[in-house]
């Protein structure tokens, strides 16, 4: 195990430094003169002679990769090229709200898509099934806006129950954190629901076929206990796999969502930092986003073990 | 050992069936079961016996009250168990009453045990549901039943999960389980069947075992005459959802009266090897020398393993002969199988295909040899494309050999009439054919080619035993015809006797004996062969004959 843990970190490294190299590349590589862009239309040769020297645009690729990969690893990403402030600040700021959403979203996307699938698969071609399988269409066919736009119409603009827009750190208090989070959580909810329900479904109704569900039955186990303890544990393994990629998905893919709530998280940062051209930022999203996508399939990886003891490292 | 001969007939009644009628779900099909009436008093063994599709595992899944729910429903009849009829109780009481007055143990003791679940819990769950006994009570009871069942180190194997114990010990904790509130009918459908022959026999004697010291009333479902002449005290018969036969073991096996019992009986492969042929003084086609694979693993940071899945495996096969590879799970007879067929490289050794060694050559060296070499699977239900028609799965080996389409078609419909399948076969799909069927066909798709050497992995376990009788003729057929050599894997000494020249006994991967067939058989040299062939079920029956076995 602890061999294996070792490995799979050391497996990282490698990942990683190609996701480095490529993004380095994306700024270079840009048809253009990066720092033509920086300066606009209007600059001087003079200007742009010196935002090249800063940017260091007239050294080596090498010897510029290797001064930014220094910087990284000292935790300097750089300084955004329009507010001037430092990238890592400007992330630091940003990751709280969307993590707060994320981990809420993955919450209730668990509570309500598990047993909603569970109980499809139970009554499997009944009327409740199709109502499942329904909703789950709705979910993937409907537009993020859509659902949160139609959210908030109800609940903010309507019944005037939650405040419509903006938010509030858990520090703040559980009631203001709330009030704020529980709309977006929902709408991105809407098709994580979806797409869980559908998978816990399948997994189900291969599990419920097994042999052991029958001789679980032959024990006179009750159909509660036979469903969430001995055919669940055995459908968790892809059903963990997609809640944990979903995870990964929701830091950094929730523009729409953050938009229509005004939360100033990753999301809007990433569209904000590509519609000004600003490389250092993007940069340093890309690296979070996948060091975050290495980091959770690893957690994905190891927590299988715990549930199905046939798996070992 | 004989057969059984206990009387009954003052016990009282445990289980009453009575005209039982199933019928399938919303469609107007004739029923599964068509009025079935036995039944079964305290401390006997019934045996309900039949081919795949008779009904058997309908009959006992009824009983359980555990037919597959929108498919199956009971239409008429009665099951009564200590003289309450069961189809009149409410599902909370039906659930109530399973483990605790009647249980069920499964076929395939992998998968009947949930394998997330340690299996001290799997057991403890029984009287979590059925008693209010306390934690430690509970599990001393557990760890009691176990004992009970001979499992060794009963504390770790209450906290082992199902994979991490053998096959006979998962079917030991099964019988625990629904033996531990002592109910007065154990149902057991197919229990030994995955097993290996001298695990069988364990189980088998430990049901009785158990049978004896509760009293309770047993279930038997198989398929095998086998088993059946070693435990049965009554067999009933079944034949598509009625029972044709039914009566005292000895009288079943003795005087049948029914017809499809007396050809069930015939169909039996004798434990007396045929006599034998006289060997062709031939060249081999194929020989092994000193053959062996050897599995190695490890990385870089764990340790290296090595498993020796068969070594020293030597012979000599000569067209028209046929050579048994005979042992249990785990022989390394499928390793030796696979090495031949070059599906895997060996890692000692030569094998001799016309001469020339193929133990190493490499994947484009190989091709022009497979047509020489072909084989036929276990499971047929498997091994042919479920997408392709028979025509094109027939056809596809001898067009890689740049067979014309003609030719090959013309060769195809030859074969379906040695096969006895009809012509207009050649379209159809193998979802449209029964097992025995298809296995046919996956054979003809071997001898297209016209290999040298056929070899067939278990060819025969997954057939019912008029079909397996069927396929064995044919495979002697087309051996008389066309000269083959065939290389028969299995583990059923039976059906070694009736079709094997030459037999090779393997265990853990060396071979322990070798020889021709009649000598291995009647004069086993090796104690493992001994072993194997003491616990051949029924050995002591010739079932043809109707007749004990006079050794």
């Amino acid at each position: 195990m602890t061999s294996y843990l070792i490995r799979r970190i050391l497996s990282v490294i490698p990942v990683l430094f190609l996701v480095s190299i490529f993004v380095f590349l994306l700024l270079r590589l840009t048809p253009g003169d990066p720092a033509a862009i920086i300066a606009g239309d209007n600059a001087t040769p003079e200007t742009l002679a010196r935002i090249r020297e800063a940017m260091g645009l007239n050294e080596p690729l090498l010897t510029q990769y290797v001064k930014w990969m220094g910087g990284i690893l000292q935790g300097d990403f750089g300084r955004s090229l329009i507010s001037g402030v430092p990238v890592l600040d400007m992330v630091a700021g940003r990751i709280g709200p969307s993590i707060s959403l994320a981990v809420m979203t993955i919450v209730i996307t668990i509570l309500v898509a598990i047993p909603m699938g569970v109980i499809a698969a139970w009554k499997h071609r009944s009327w409740v099934d199709h109502l499942v399988m329904s909703f789950s269409v709705l979910g993937f066919s409907v537009p993020v806006f859509l659902v949160g736009y139609v959210l908030l119409l109800v609940f903010s603009v309507k019944l005037a129950w939650l405040p419509p827009q903006g938010y509030r750190p858990l520090t703040d208090g559980l009631g203001p954190f709330l009030e704020r989070a529980i709309l977006p959580s929902l709408t991105l909810a809407s098709i994580y629901i979806a797409l869980i329900a559908r998978m816990t479904r399948a997994a189900m109704l291969d599990v419920l076929n097994e042999d052991y569900i029958r001789t679980a039955r032959a024990k006179g186990v009750g159909e509660r206990r036979l469903l969430f303890v001995h055919a669940l544990k055995n459908a968790a393994v892809p059903i963990v796999t997609i809640v944990g990629a979903g995870f990964a998905l929701l830091i950094s893919g929730v523009v729409v969502t953050e938009t229509i709530f005004n939360i100033p998280g990753i999301g809007r940062l990433t569209v904000d930092a590509v519609l000004a051209r600003d490389y250092p930022v993007i940069q340093a999203l890309i690296l979070l986003t996948a060091t975050l996508y290495v980091a959770v399939n690893l957690l994905i990886d190891l927590s299988y073990p715990l549930f199905d003891p046939r798996i070992r490292y | 050992m004989t057969l059984r001969s206990r009387d009954f007939s003052d016990a009282p009644v445990v289980l009453e069936i009575s005209d039982l009628v199933v019928r399938v779900s919303d469609r107007d099909l004739p029923p599964v079961l068509k009025g079935v009436s036995f039944d079964i008093r305290r401390g006997e063994t019934v045996c309900l016996v039949g081919e795949s599709g008779s009904g058997k595992s309908v009959t006992s899944l009824a009983t359980m009250g555990l037919l597959p729910r929108n498919a199956l429903h009971v239409e008429g009849g009665r099951i009564a168990l200590n003289g309450q009829n069961l189809l009149d109780v409410s599902s909370a009481q039906m659930k109530q009453r399973r483990a605790t007055d009647l249980a069920m143990i499964f076929q395939e003791p992998m998968t009947a045990l949930n394998p997330v679940l340690k299996v001290g819990p799997q057991i403890t769950e029984v009287l979590d549901l059925h008693t209010k006994l306390g934690r430690a009570e509970k599990k001393a009871k557990v760890l009691d039943i176990m004992r009970q069942v001979h499992l060794p180190d009963v504390e770790r194997i209450y906290d082992s999960f199902p994979h991490q114990l053998s096959g006979g010990q998962r079917q030991r904790i099964m019988i625990a389980m629904a033996l531990i509130l002592e109910p007065a009918l154990l149902i057991a459908d197919e229990p030994t069947t995955a097993l290996d022959v001298t695990t069988q026999q364990q189980i088998l004697s430990l049901i009785a075992e158990m049978q004896q010291r509760h009293g309770t009333a047993v279930l038997f479902i198989t398929h095998d005459m086998g088993v059946v002449a070693e435990i049965a005290d009554r067999v009933c018969v079944m034949r598509q959802g009625e029972i044709v036969e039914t009566g005292p073991i000895r009288q079943v096996l003795e005087t049948p009266r029914h017809d499809y019992a007396s050809k069930l009986l015939d169909a039996v492969p004798s434990l007396v090897p045929r006599p034998s042929r006289q060997a062709p003084p031939a060249t081999p086609v194929l020989a092994a020398q000193n053959l062996g694979k050897t599995y190695r693993s490890g990385s870089f940071l764990g340790k290296k393993t090595e498993v020796r899945a068969s070594h020293g495996v030597t012979f000599d096969l000569s067209p028209g002969r046929t050579l048994g590879i005979v042992g249990e799970s785990g022989s390394g007879k499928t390793t030796v199988a696979r090495s031949i067929m070059r599906l895997i490289e060996p890692t000692d050794g030569r094998i001799l295909l016309d001469g020339d060694d193929i133990a190493h050559l490499t994947s484009s060296q190989m091709k022009p040899k497979r047509r020489k070499l072909q084989v036929v699977f276990q499971d047929p239900y498997r091994s042919l494309n479920p997408r392709w028609t028979i025509a094109r799965s027939l056809t596809e080996g001898p067009l890689n050999y740049g067979v014309p389409y003609d030719t090959a078609i013309a060769e195809a419909k030859r074969l379906l009439k040695i096969i006895s399948l009809p012509e207009d076969a050649l379209r159809r799909y193998p979802h449209q054919f029964s097992g025995g069927q298809r296995q046919r066909i996956a054979i003809a798709r071997a001898v297209m080619l016209k290999p040298e050497v056929l070899v067939a992995d278990e060819a025969v376990s997954a057939l019912d035993v008029s079909v397996q009788a069927q396929v064995l003729d044919l495979l002697d057929e087309l051996q008389r015809q066309t000269g083959i050599a065939i290389i028969f894997i299995t583990h059923d000494l039976r059906v070694a006797a009736q079709i094997c020249d030459e037999v090779l006994v393997m265990q853990r991967g060396a071979v322990v004996e070798q020889g021709s067939a009649e000598r291995v058989l009647h004069d086993p040299q090796h104690e493992y062969t001994r072993a194997l062939i003491g616990a051949a079920p029924g050995r002591f029956w010739d079932f043809a004959a109707r007749k004990p076995l006079v050794a």
